[in-house]
Protein backbone atom coordinates (compact mmCIF):
# COMPACT_ATOMS: atom_id res chain seq x y z
CA UNK A 1 0.00 0.00 0.00
CA UNK A 2 1.17 3.10 -1.44
CA UNK A 3 0.46 6.62 0.71
CA UNK A 4 1.28 8.34 -3.08
CA UNK A 5 -1.39 6.29 -5.11
CA UNK A 6 -3.85 7.25 -2.49
CA UNK A 7 -3.12 11.15 -2.73
CA UNK A 8 -2.96 10.81 -6.15
CA UNK A 9 -6.20 9.68 -5.92
CA UNK A 10 -7.45 12.06 -4.41
CA UNK A 11 -8.23 15.30 -6.48
CA UNK A 12 -10.45 12.98 -8.94
CA UNK A 13 -12.15 11.81 -5.39
CA UNK A 14 -12.86 15.32 -4.45
CA UNK A 15 -13.88 16.53 -7.93
CA UNK A 16 -16.32 13.67 -8.25
CA UNK A 17 -17.58 14.31 -4.68
CA UNK A 18 -18.69 17.75 -5.67
CA UNK A 19 -20.39 17.05 -8.70
CA UNK A 20 -22.53 14.21 -6.53
CA UNK A 21 -22.34 16.92 -3.59
CA UNK A 22 -24.87 19.23 -6.16
CA UNK A 23 -26.94 15.47 -6.71
CA UNK A 24 -26.74 14.87 -2.73
CA UNK A 25 -28.27 18.45 -2.59
CA UNK A 26 -31.02 17.56 -5.14
CA UNK A 27 -31.90 14.47 -2.48
CA UNK A 28 -31.34 16.93 0.22
CA UNK A 29 -34.99 18.73 -1.26
CA UNK A 30 -36.95 15.80 -1.28
CA UNK A 31 -35.46 13.91 1.69
CA UNK A 32 -35.25 16.50 4.41
CA UNK A 33 -37.27 19.48 3.36
CA UNK A 34 -40.34 17.90 1.62
CA UNK A 35 -40.02 14.62 3.95
CA UNK A 36 -40.48 12.35 1.03
CA UNK A 37 -38.07 9.67 -0.34
CA UNK A 38 -37.72 10.49 -3.87
CA UNK A 39 -36.39 7.16 -5.89
CA UNK A 40 -36.51 8.99 -9.44
CA UNK A 41 -32.95 10.25 -9.10
CA UNK A 42 -31.35 6.99 -9.98
CA UNK A 43 -33.27 7.45 -13.40
CA UNK A 44 -32.87 11.42 -13.50
CA UNK A 45 -29.12 10.91 -12.75
CA UNK A 46 -28.68 9.22 -16.03
CA UNK A 47 -31.04 11.41 -17.87
CA UNK A 48 -29.32 14.61 -17.64
CA UNK A 49 -25.83 13.40 -19.11
CA UNK A 50 -27.64 11.66 -21.88
CA UNK A 51 -30.10 14.42 -22.61
CA UNK A 52 -26.52 17.07 -22.71
CA UNK A 53 -23.94 14.59 -24.76
CA UNK A 54 -26.64 13.42 -27.14
CA UNK A 55 -27.30 17.26 -27.72
CA UNK A 56 -23.53 18.32 -27.61
CA UNK A 57 -22.85 15.59 -30.37
CA UNK A 58 -25.51 16.89 -32.48
CA UNK A 59 -23.32 20.36 -32.30
CA UNK A 60 -25.81 22.08 -30.02
CA UNK A 61 -23.87 25.21 -27.70
CA UNK A 62 -22.88 24.02 -24.07
CA UNK A 63 -24.77 25.84 -22.08
CA UNK A 64 -28.14 25.50 -24.14
CA UNK A 65 -27.56 21.62 -23.54
CA UNK A 66 -26.71 21.45 -20.37
CA UNK A 67 -30.65 23.82 -19.63
CA UNK A 68 -31.72 21.59 -21.90
CA UNK A 69 -30.90 18.42 -19.33
CA UNK A 70 -31.89 20.63 -16.37
CA UNK A 71 -35.70 21.01 -18.13
CA UNK A 72 -35.75 17.18 -18.50
CA UNK A 73 -34.58 16.11 -15.18
CA UNK A 74 -37.41 18.38 -14.08
CA UNK A 75 -40.08 16.55 -16.56
CA UNK A 76 -38.88 13.49 -14.99
CA UNK A 77 -39.87 15.09 -11.53
CA UNK A 78 -43.20 15.82 -12.86
CA UNK A 79 -43.92 12.73 -13.68
CA UNK A 80 -42.88 11.58 -10.50
CA UNK A 81 -45.24 14.16 -9.00
CA UNK A 82 -48.33 13.41 -10.99
CA UNK A 83 -47.85 9.56 -10.28
CA UNK A 84 -47.71 10.34 -6.52
CA UNK A 85 -50.78 13.42 -6.84
CA UNK A 86 -52.73 13.55 -9.68
CA UNK A 87 -52.94 9.29 -8.92
CA UNK A 88 -52.20 8.64 -5.39
CA UNK A 89 -49.73 6.54 -5.64
CA UNK A 90 -47.46 6.19 -2.76
CA UNK A 91 -44.07 8.76 -3.13
CA UNK A 92 -41.63 5.98 -3.20
CA UNK A 93 -43.22 3.78 -5.55
CA UNK A 94 -44.07 6.36 -7.85
CA UNK A 95 -40.54 7.42 -8.05
CA UNK A 96 -39.59 3.42 -8.89
CA UNK A 97 -41.87 3.53 -12.04
CA UNK A 98 -40.33 6.68 -13.15
CA UNK A 99 -36.72 5.17 -12.35
CA UNK A 100 -38.25 2.26 -14.25
CA UNK A 101 -39.81 4.17 -17.02
CA UNK A 102 -36.94 5.95 -17.85
CA UNK A 103 -34.45 3.37 -18.18
CA UNK A 104 -36.23 3.36 -20.95
CA UNK A 105 -36.39 6.50 -21.93
CA UNK A 106 -32.68 7.36 -21.17
CA UNK A 107 -31.56 4.01 -23.58
CA UNK A 108 -33.79 6.28 -26.54
CA UNK A 109 -31.98 9.52 -25.97
CA UNK A 110 -28.90 8.08 -26.19
CA UNK A 111 -30.12 6.38 -29.35
CA UNK A 112 -30.82 2.71 -27.90
CA UNK A 113 -26.93 2.54 -26.76
CA UNK A 114 -26.04 2.09 -23.48
CA UNK A 115 -23.41 4.78 -23.55
CA UNK A 116 -22.34 7.46 -25.65
CA UNK A 117 -18.65 8.82 -25.22
CA UNK A 118 -18.01 12.14 -25.60
CA UNK A 119 -14.53 13.70 -26.28
CA UNK A 120 -13.33 16.76 -24.61
CA UNK A 121 -11.14 16.75 -27.64
CA UNK A 122 -13.34 17.13 -29.91
CA UNK A 123 -16.08 19.01 -27.87
CA UNK A 124 -16.38 22.40 -25.40
CA UNK A 125 -17.28 20.37 -22.31
CA UNK A 126 -18.07 22.14 -18.98
CA UNK A 127 -15.63 20.35 -16.86
CA UNK A 128 -13.01 16.58 -17.99
CA UNK A 129 -11.20 14.36 -15.71
CA UNK A 130 -8.37 14.98 -17.64
CA UNK A 131 -7.49 18.97 -16.26
CA UNK A 132 -7.84 17.48 -12.68
CA UNK A 133 -4.30 18.55 -11.92
CA UNK A 134 -4.52 21.38 -13.48
CA UNK A 135 -3.78 24.50 -11.48
CA UNK A 136 -6.23 27.07 -13.40
CA UNK A 137 -9.64 27.87 -14.30
CA UNK A 138 -10.25 24.96 -16.31
CA UNK A 139 -9.60 22.57 -13.23
CA UNK A 140 -12.86 20.47 -12.44
CA UNK A 141 -12.57 21.24 -8.86
CA UNK A 142 -13.23 24.71 -9.10
CA UNK A 143 -15.70 25.20 -11.95
CA UNK A 144 -18.19 23.13 -9.89
CA UNK A 145 -17.26 24.72 -6.79
CA UNK A 146 -18.20 27.74 -8.78
CA UNK A 147 -21.39 26.39 -9.83
CA UNK A 148 -22.02 24.81 -6.52
CA UNK A 149 -21.95 28.31 -4.82
CA UNK A 150 -24.14 29.60 -7.71
CA UNK A 151 -26.73 26.37 -6.67
CA UNK A 152 -26.46 27.40 -3.29
CA UNK A 153 -27.17 31.22 -3.59
CA UNK A 154 -30.13 30.26 -5.39
CA UNK A 155 -31.96 27.63 -3.46
CA UNK A 156 -30.78 29.78 -0.13
CA UNK A 157 -33.16 32.71 -1.95
CA UNK A 158 -35.74 30.61 -3.54
CA UNK A 159 -36.13 28.98 -0.07
CA UNK A 160 -36.88 32.30 1.37
CA UNK A 161 -39.50 33.51 -1.02
CA UNK A 162 -43.44 32.75 -0.42
CA UNK A 163 -43.45 30.13 -2.79
CA UNK A 164 -40.40 28.60 -1.13
CA UNK A 165 -41.37 28.97 2.58
CA UNK A 166 -44.75 26.59 1.28
CA UNK A 167 -42.94 24.19 0.60
CA UNK A 168 -40.68 23.87 3.08
CA UNK A 169 -44.29 24.01 5.37
CA UNK A 170 -45.12 21.45 2.96
CA UNK A 171 -42.59 19.00 4.28
CA UNK A 172 -43.01 20.49 7.98
CA UNK A 173 -46.79 20.45 8.68
CA UNK A 174 -48.94 19.09 5.52
CA UNK A 175 -52.40 19.36 7.63
CA UNK A 176 -51.14 22.57 8.55
CA UNK A 177 -50.73 23.93 4.74
CA UNK A 178 -53.97 22.80 3.44
CA UNK A 179 -55.72 24.80 6.34
CA UNK A 180 -53.61 27.98 5.45
CA UNK A 181 -54.70 27.76 2.04
CA UNK A 182 -51.31 26.14 0.35
CA UNK A 183 -52.23 23.47 -2.70
CA UNK A 184 -50.05 20.74 -1.14
CA UNK A 185 -50.10 18.61 -4.46
CA UNK A 186 -48.41 21.78 -6.57
CA UNK A 187 -46.04 22.25 -3.67
CA UNK A 188 -44.99 18.61 -3.60
CA UNK A 189 -44.39 18.53 -7.55
CA UNK A 190 -42.95 21.54 -7.74
CA UNK A 191 -40.28 20.12 -5.01
CA UNK A 192 -39.87 17.48 -6.87
CA UNK A 193 -38.96 18.79 -10.36
CA UNK A 194 -36.09 21.58 -8.62
CA UNK A 195 -34.71 18.41 -7.32
CA UNK A 196 -34.28 16.57 -10.11
CA UNK A 197 -33.59 19.62 -11.91
CA UNK A 198 -30.48 20.03 -10.20
CA UNK A 199 -29.70 15.82 -10.03
CA UNK A 200 -29.89 16.14 -14.02
CA UNK A 201 -27.45 18.84 -13.47
CA UNK A 202 -25.15 17.21 -11.63
CA UNK A 203 -25.54 14.09 -14.12
CA UNK A 204 -24.60 16.16 -17.40
CA UNK A 205 -21.64 17.19 -15.34
CA UNK A 206 -20.84 14.03 -14.20
CA UNK A 207 -20.82 12.61 -18.03
CA UNK A 208 -18.81 15.51 -18.73
CA UNK A 209 -16.03 14.75 -15.97
CA UNK A 210 -15.92 10.74 -16.73
CA UNK A 211 -16.15 11.94 -20.77
CA UNK A 212 -18.82 9.26 -20.79
CA UNK A 213 -22.74 9.17 -20.47
CA UNK A 214 -23.90 5.17 -19.22
CA UNK A 215 -27.65 4.13 -18.91
CA UNK A 216 -26.51 2.48 -15.14
CA UNK A 217 -24.51 5.58 -14.23
CA UNK A 218 -27.43 6.39 -11.85
CA UNK A 219 -27.60 3.08 -10.07
CA UNK A 220 -27.87 3.73 -6.47
CA UNK A 221 -27.51 7.82 -7.18
CA UNK A 222 -29.98 7.92 -4.00
CA UNK A 223 -27.93 5.90 -2.03
CA UNK A 224 -24.98 8.15 -2.71
CA UNK A 225 -27.10 11.42 -1.77
CA UNK A 226 -28.79 10.13 0.99
CA UNK A 227 -25.24 8.90 2.27
CA UNK A 228 -23.99 12.66 1.93
CA UNK A 229 -27.24 14.16 3.59
CA UNK A 230 -26.51 11.57 6.79
CA UNK A 231 -22.77 12.53 7.10
CA UNK A 232 -23.19 16.10 6.83
CA UNK A 233 -25.78 16.05 9.53
CA UNK A 234 -23.83 14.03 11.58
CA UNK A 235 -20.77 16.34 11.26
CA UNK A 236 -22.08 19.32 10.82
CA UNK A 237 -25.78 18.79 12.73
CA UNK A 238 -24.99 20.83 15.67
CA UNK A 239 -22.87 23.58 13.54
CA UNK A 240 -24.97 24.95 10.75
CA UNK A 241 -28.15 26.22 11.25
CA UNK A 242 -28.34 28.23 8.87
CA UNK A 243 -29.71 26.69 5.71
CA UNK A 244 -27.37 27.77 2.89
CA UNK A 245 -24.63 26.35 5.39
CA UNK A 246 -26.55 23.19 5.37
CA UNK A 247 -26.80 22.64 1.63
CA UNK A 248 -22.62 23.26 2.01
CA UNK A 249 -22.51 20.65 4.59
CA UNK A 250 -24.51 18.50 2.51
CA UNK A 251 -21.86 18.60 -0.73
CA UNK A 252 -19.21 18.21 1.91
CA UNK A 253 -20.83 14.95 3.15
CA UNK A 254 -20.58 13.64 -0.61
CA UNK A 255 -16.74 14.90 -0.79
CA UNK A 256 -16.46 12.56 2.24
CA UNK A 257 -18.22 9.63 1.21
CA UNK A 258 -15.76 9.68 -2.16
CA UNK A 259 -12.72 10.34 -0.07
CA UNK A 260 -13.51 7.49 2.50
CA UNK A 261 -14.92 4.78 -0.53
CA UNK A 262 -10.74 6.07 -2.07
CA UNK A 263 -9.41 4.51 0.81
CA UNK A 264 -11.18 1.38 1.13
CA UNK A 265 -10.79 1.05 -2.69
CA UNK A 266 -6.99 1.67 -1.79
CA UNK A 267 -7.18 -0.29 1.24
CA UNK A 268 -7.56 -3.19 -1.28
CA UNK A 269 -11.84 -4.09 -1.83
CA UNK A 270 -13.22 -5.60 -4.79
CA UNK A 271 -14.71 -2.60 -6.96
CA UNK A 272 -17.68 -4.46 -7.49
CA UNK A 273 -18.28 -4.67 -3.77
CA UNK A 274 -18.31 -0.51 -3.27
CA UNK A 275 -22.69 -1.06 -3.90
CA UNK A 276 -22.75 -3.33 -0.86
CA UNK A 277 -20.87 -1.13 1.15
CA UNK A 278 -22.56 1.76 0.27
CA UNK A 279 -25.65 0.36 1.29
CA UNK A 280 -24.80 -0.89 4.34
CA UNK A 281 -22.94 2.11 5.70
CA UNK A 282 -26.56 4.16 5.07
CA UNK A 283 -28.12 1.61 6.53
CA UNK A 284 -26.26 1.42 9.85
CA UNK A 285 -26.99 5.17 9.96
CA UNK A 286 -30.56 5.10 9.24
CA UNK A 287 -30.37 2.85 12.46
CA UNK A 288 -28.49 4.95 14.34
CA UNK A 289 -31.33 7.78 15.63
CA UNK A 290 -33.70 4.31 15.98
CA UNK A 291 -31.69 2.37 17.71
CA UNK A 292 -30.62 5.84 20.06
CA UNK A 293 -34.70 5.59 20.95
CA UNK A 294 -34.96 2.38 21.60
CA UNK A 295 -32.10 2.12 23.91
CA UNK A 296 -33.17 5.37 25.67
CA UNK A 297 -36.48 3.22 26.16
CA UNK A 298 -34.96 0.72 27.61
CA UNK A 299 -32.88 2.44 29.98
CA UNK A 300 -34.09 5.71 31.60
CA UNK A 301 -32.54 8.21 33.24
CA UNK A 302 -32.13 7.64 37.28
CA UNK A 303 -33.54 9.77 39.10
CA UNK A 304 -32.75 12.64 37.10
CA UNK A 305 -35.34 15.31 36.17
CA UNK A 306 -36.22 16.00 32.60
CA UNK A 307 -37.49 18.86 31.59
CA UNK A 308 -40.98 17.44 29.78
CA UNK B 1 -73.29 34.00 7.19
CA UNK B 2 -72.86 30.07 6.84
CA UNK B 3 -75.88 28.24 5.69
CA UNK B 4 -75.08 24.33 5.99
CA UNK B 5 -77.97 22.47 4.08
CA UNK B 6 -78.83 18.73 4.30
CA UNK B 7 -75.36 17.47 4.41
CA UNK B 8 -74.92 14.13 5.11
CA UNK B 9 -71.72 11.74 5.29
CA UNK B 10 -71.18 8.45 5.44
CA UNK B 11 -67.82 6.88 6.20
CA UNK B 12 -67.06 3.44 4.83
CA UNK B 13 -70.13 3.24 2.78
CA UNK B 14 -71.21 -0.40 1.82
CA UNK B 15 -69.11 -2.62 4.71
CA UNK B 16 -69.73 -3.76 7.96
CA UNK B 17 -67.76 -0.38 9.39
CA UNK B 18 -70.71 1.52 7.64
CA UNK B 19 -71.58 4.89 10.02
CA UNK B 20 -73.56 7.49 9.31
CA UNK B 21 -71.22 10.39 10.71
CA UNK B 22 -73.76 13.36 9.60
CA UNK B 23 -76.65 12.52 8.71
CA UNK B 24 -78.86 15.30 6.99
CA UNK B 25 -77.52 18.13 9.38
CA UNK B 26 -79.26 21.70 8.46
CA UNK B 27 -77.69 25.02 10.37
CA UNK B 28 -77.64 28.67 9.91
CA UNK B 29 -75.10 30.76 11.47
CA UNK B 30 -75.69 34.82 11.73
CA UNK B 31 -72.50 36.78 11.08
CA UNK B 32 -72.06 37.73 14.49
CA UNK B 33 -72.74 34.10 15.80
CA UNK B 34 -70.65 32.12 18.69
CA UNK B 35 -71.56 28.95 18.65
CA UNK B 36 -70.36 25.92 20.89
CA UNK B 37 -70.97 22.65 19.73
CA UNK B 38 -71.27 19.53 22.29
CA UNK B 39 -72.20 15.79 22.00
CA UNK B 40 -70.97 12.61 23.14
CA UNK B 41 -68.32 10.56 20.94
CA UNK B 42 -68.88 10.33 17.71
CA UNK B 43 -72.04 12.65 17.68
CA UNK B 44 -70.78 14.28 14.45
CA UNK B 45 -68.94 17.74 16.06
CA UNK B 46 -65.55 17.36 14.44
CA UNK B 47 -66.85 15.65 11.46
CA UNK B 48 -68.73 18.73 11.05
CA UNK B 49 -66.41 21.01 11.48
CA UNK B 50 -63.89 18.73 8.63
CA UNK B 51 -66.99 18.82 6.48
CA UNK B 52 -66.93 22.98 6.03
CA UNK B 53 -63.28 22.91 6.17
CA UNK B 54 -63.08 20.31 3.53
CA UNK B 55 -60.99 17.73 4.35
CA UNK B 56 -63.10 15.10 2.58
CA UNK B 57 -66.36 15.44 0.15
CA UNK B 58 -69.79 15.41 1.30
CA UNK B 59 -72.04 13.10 0.30
CA UNK B 60 -74.79 15.42 -0.31
CA UNK B 61 -76.16 18.80 0.73
CA UNK B 62 -74.69 22.46 0.29
CA UNK B 63 -72.47 24.47 2.45
CA UNK B 64 -72.25 28.10 1.37
CA UNK B 65 -69.38 30.38 3.70
CA UNK B 66 -71.03 34.21 2.99
CA UNK B 67 -71.94 34.04 0.11
CA UNK B 68 -69.88 31.70 -1.02
CA UNK B 69 -70.73 27.87 -2.37
CA UNK B 70 -67.98 25.75 -1.27
CA UNK B 71 -69.42 22.38 -1.83
CA UNK B 72 -66.86 21.21 -4.26
CA UNK B 73 -64.58 23.45 -3.26
CA UNK B 74 -60.91 21.89 -1.96
CA UNK B 75 -59.58 22.19 1.27
CA UNK B 76 -56.68 24.41 0.08
CA UNK B 77 -58.94 26.53 -1.75
CA UNK B 78 -61.71 27.04 1.17
CA UNK B 79 -58.98 28.19 3.37
CA UNK B 80 -59.12 31.56 2.39
CA UNK B 81 -62.73 31.72 4.25
CA UNK B 82 -61.67 30.15 7.07
CA UNK B 83 -59.66 29.87 10.18
CA UNK B 84 -59.04 26.90 11.94
CA UNK B 85 -57.29 25.43 15.72
CA UNK B 86 -57.13 21.78 16.07
CA UNK B 87 -57.02 19.45 18.96
CA UNK B 88 -54.05 18.82 18.69
CA UNK B 89 -51.47 20.85 19.23
CA UNK B 90 -48.98 19.77 16.57
CA UNK B 91 -51.24 20.04 14.03
CA UNK B 92 -51.77 23.51 13.62
CA UNK B 93 -47.98 24.72 13.10
CA UNK B 94 -45.01 23.72 11.26
CA UNK B 95 -42.89 22.81 14.54
CA UNK B 96 -39.51 22.87 12.41
CA UNK B 97 -40.04 26.60 11.07
CA UNK B 98 -40.03 29.32 13.28
CA UNK B 99 -42.72 31.65 14.82
CA UNK B 100 -42.26 34.11 12.69
CA UNK B 101 -42.35 31.97 9.36
CA UNK B 102 -45.09 30.43 10.65
CA UNK B 103 -47.18 33.37 11.29
CA UNK B 104 -45.63 34.63 7.26
CA UNK B 105 -47.51 31.39 6.01
CA UNK B 106 -50.78 32.12 7.62
CA UNK B 107 -50.69 36.26 6.80
CA UNK B 108 -50.47 34.75 3.09
CA UNK B 109 -53.73 32.37 3.24
CA UNK B 110 -56.09 32.92 0.56
CA UNK B 111 -53.17 35.25 -1.61
CA UNK B 112 -51.26 33.94 -4.18
CA UNK B 113 -47.61 32.86 -3.05
CA UNK B 114 -45.15 34.45 -5.40
CA UNK B 115 -40.99 34.64 -5.40
CA UNK B 116 -41.15 37.78 -3.12
CA UNK B 117 -40.05 37.31 -0.24
CA UNK B 118 -41.71 34.97 2.30
CA UNK B 119 -41.55 37.51 5.23
CA UNK B 120 -40.64 41.29 5.54
CA UNK B 121 -39.96 43.86 7.79
CA UNK B 122 -43.35 45.64 8.36
CA UNK B 123 -44.59 41.67 9.07
CA UNK B 124 -41.90 41.63 11.82
CA UNK B 125 -43.39 44.71 13.51
CA UNK B 126 -46.58 43.78 12.98
CA UNK B 127 -45.78 39.86 14.59
CA UNK B 128 -44.12 41.52 17.40
CA UNK B 129 -47.34 43.36 18.82
CA UNK B 130 -49.60 40.54 18.01
CA UNK B 131 -47.26 38.29 19.62
CA UNK B 132 -47.03 40.70 22.41
CA UNK B 133 -50.78 40.58 23.10
CA UNK B 134 -50.58 37.16 23.94
CA UNK B 135 -48.93 38.10 27.13
CA UNK B 136 -46.64 34.84 26.65
CA UNK B 137 -43.39 36.39 25.53
CA UNK B 138 -43.08 34.94 22.09
CA UNK B 139 -42.59 38.61 21.31
CA UNK B 140 -39.16 38.08 22.18
CA UNK B 141 -38.66 34.21 20.71
CA UNK B 142 -39.78 35.53 17.07
CA UNK B 143 -37.01 33.24 15.71
CA UNK B 144 -37.34 30.08 17.47
CA UNK B 145 -38.55 27.00 16.01
CA UNK B 146 -42.04 26.49 16.94
CA UNK B 147 -41.18 22.77 18.25
CA UNK B 148 -39.62 24.28 21.36
CA UNK B 149 -43.00 25.59 22.59
CA UNK B 150 -45.12 24.00 24.88
CA UNK B 151 -48.94 22.92 23.90
CA UNK B 152 -50.82 25.56 25.19
CA UNK B 153 -48.09 28.32 23.09
CA UNK B 154 -48.59 26.52 20.16
CA UNK B 155 -52.69 26.68 20.21
CA UNK B 156 -52.49 30.44 21.07
CA UNK B 157 -49.54 30.94 18.04
CA UNK B 158 -52.44 28.68 16.22
CA UNK B 159 -55.41 30.52 17.01
CA UNK B 160 -53.32 33.94 16.21
CA UNK B 161 -52.57 32.39 12.77
CA UNK B 162 -56.08 31.46 12.65
CA UNK B 163 -57.52 34.82 13.02
CA UNK B 164 -54.43 37.07 11.81
CA UNK B 165 -56.48 37.37 7.95
CA UNK B 166 -59.81 37.78 9.18
CA UNK B 167 -61.74 34.72 8.29
CA UNK B 168 -65.45 34.55 7.90
CA UNK B 169 -65.72 31.49 9.99
CA UNK B 170 -63.27 30.51 12.88
CA UNK B 171 -63.48 26.77 13.41
CA UNK B 172 -62.15 25.79 16.73
CA UNK B 173 -62.17 22.09 17.02
CA UNK B 174 -61.98 20.97 20.79
CA UNK B 175 -58.58 23.17 20.72
CA UNK B 176 -58.26 22.96 24.30
CA UNK B 177 -58.80 19.31 25.00
CA UNK B 178 -54.94 18.49 24.77
CA UNK B 179 -54.17 20.99 27.54
CA UNK B 180 -53.92 21.20 31.40
CA UNK B 181 -57.00 22.73 32.97
CA UNK B 182 -55.20 26.08 33.43
CA UNK B 183 -53.82 26.70 30.38
CA UNK B 184 -56.89 25.08 28.66
CA UNK B 185 -58.56 28.45 30.33
CA UNK B 186 -56.08 30.93 29.26
CA UNK B 187 -56.52 29.42 25.63
CA UNK B 188 -60.30 29.93 25.99
CA UNK B 189 -60.02 33.34 27.16
CA UNK B 190 -57.67 34.78 24.68
CA UNK B 191 -60.23 32.87 22.22
CA UNK B 192 -63.19 35.01 23.34
CA UNK B 193 -60.98 37.93 23.23
CA UNK B 194 -59.86 37.78 19.55
CA UNK B 195 -63.71 36.63 18.56
CA UNK B 196 -65.01 39.37 19.85
CA UNK B 197 -62.26 41.71 18.97
CA UNK B 198 -62.63 40.91 15.66
CA UNK B 199 -66.63 40.26 15.38
CA UNK B 200 -66.14 36.19 14.14
CA UNK B 201 -68.22 33.83 13.22
CA UNK B 202 -67.30 30.95 15.25
CA UNK B 203 -67.89 27.24 15.73
CA UNK B 204 -66.18 25.76 18.81
CA UNK B 205 -66.65 22.23 19.80
CA UNK B 206 -65.83 21.20 23.06
CA UNK B 207 -66.26 17.94 25.53
CA UNK B 208 -66.44 20.42 28.35
CA UNK B 209 -70.20 21.70 28.91
CA UNK B 210 -69.30 24.48 31.45
CA UNK B 211 -67.40 25.76 28.39
CA UNK B 212 -70.42 25.31 25.86
CA UNK B 213 -72.53 27.28 28.63
CA UNK B 214 -70.07 29.91 29.47
CA UNK B 215 -68.99 31.28 26.56
CA UNK B 216 -70.72 31.94 23.04
CA UNK B 217 -74.34 33.57 22.25
CA UNK B 218 -75.41 29.71 20.96
CA UNK B 219 -75.07 26.24 21.65
CA UNK B 220 -76.31 23.26 20.06
CA UNK B 221 -75.85 19.77 20.53
CA UNK B 222 -75.34 17.16 18.32
CA UNK B 223 -76.29 13.39 18.63
CA UNK B 224 -75.33 10.37 16.45
CA UNK B 225 -74.89 12.89 13.24
CA UNK B 226 -77.82 15.04 14.02
CA UNK B 227 -78.41 18.72 15.74
CA UNK B 228 -80.46 18.00 18.48
CA UNK B 229 -80.72 20.93 20.19
CA UNK B 230 -80.59 24.75 19.59
CA UNK B 231 -80.28 27.12 22.09
CA UNK B 232 -80.02 30.53 21.51
CA UNK B 233 -80.08 34.25 23.34
CA UNK B 234 -81.57 34.64 27.09
CA UNK B 235 -82.25 31.25 26.92
CA UNK B 236 -78.44 29.86 26.61
CA UNK B 237 -77.62 32.57 29.15
CA UNK B 238 -80.18 30.40 32.13
CA UNK B 239 -78.71 27.07 30.77
CA UNK B 240 -77.05 24.66 33.71
CA UNK B 241 -75.46 21.73 32.90
CA UNK B 242 -78.43 19.63 34.55
CA UNK B 243 -81.06 21.49 32.50
CA UNK B 244 -78.67 20.62 29.43
CA UNK B 245 -78.75 16.92 30.41
CA UNK B 246 -82.80 17.03 30.78
CA UNK B 247 -82.56 18.44 27.08
CA UNK B 248 -80.45 15.83 25.55
CA UNK B 249 -82.88 13.32 27.36
CA UNK B 250 -85.79 14.83 25.42
CA UNK B 251 -84.62 15.55 22.49
CA UNK B 252 -82.82 11.78 22.10
CA UNK B 253 -84.73 9.62 23.94
CA UNK B 254 -81.15 8.18 25.33
CA UNK B 255 -79.45 9.63 28.94
CA UNK B 256 -76.39 11.46 28.81
CA UNK B 257 -73.90 9.14 29.69
CA UNK B 258 -70.39 10.62 29.52
CA UNK B 259 -68.07 10.25 31.92
CA UNK B 260 -66.10 12.91 30.34
CA UNK B 261 -68.60 15.66 29.68
CA UNK B 262 -69.95 15.30 33.19
CA UNK B 263 -66.22 15.26 35.15
CA UNK B 264 -64.96 18.31 33.51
Amino acid sequence: MNLAVLLNALPGAVAQGLIWGIMSIGVYITYKVLDLADLTVDGSMATGGAVCVMLILNGWNLWLALLCAIVAGMLTGLLTGLFHTAMGIPAILSGILTQLSLYSLNLAIMDFKANQGINVTKYQLIVSQRNVRNVDLSNPIVITLVILALLIGVLYWFFGTETGCSLRATGANEAMCRAQGINTKKTKILGLMISNGIVALSSAMLAHYQGFVDVNMGRGAIVIGLAAVIISEVIFGKLFRNFALKLLAVAIGAVLYFIVIQIVLWLGLNTNLLKLLSALIVAVFLAIPFWKANFSAKHPHKGGRTNA
Amino acid sequence: MLEISHVTKTFNAKTVNERVALDDVCLRLNDRDFVTVIGGNGAGKSTLLNAIAGVWPVDSGSIVIDGTDVTGMSEHRRAALLGRVFQDPMLGTAATMQIEENLALALRRGRSRTLKAGITREERSRYKELLAELGLGLENRMTAKVGLLSGGQRQALTLLMATIRKPKLLLLDEHTAALDPRTAAKVLELSERIIEENQLMTLMVTHNMKDAIRYGNRLIMMNEGRVILDISGEEKKQLTIELLMDEFAKASGETFVNDRMLLS
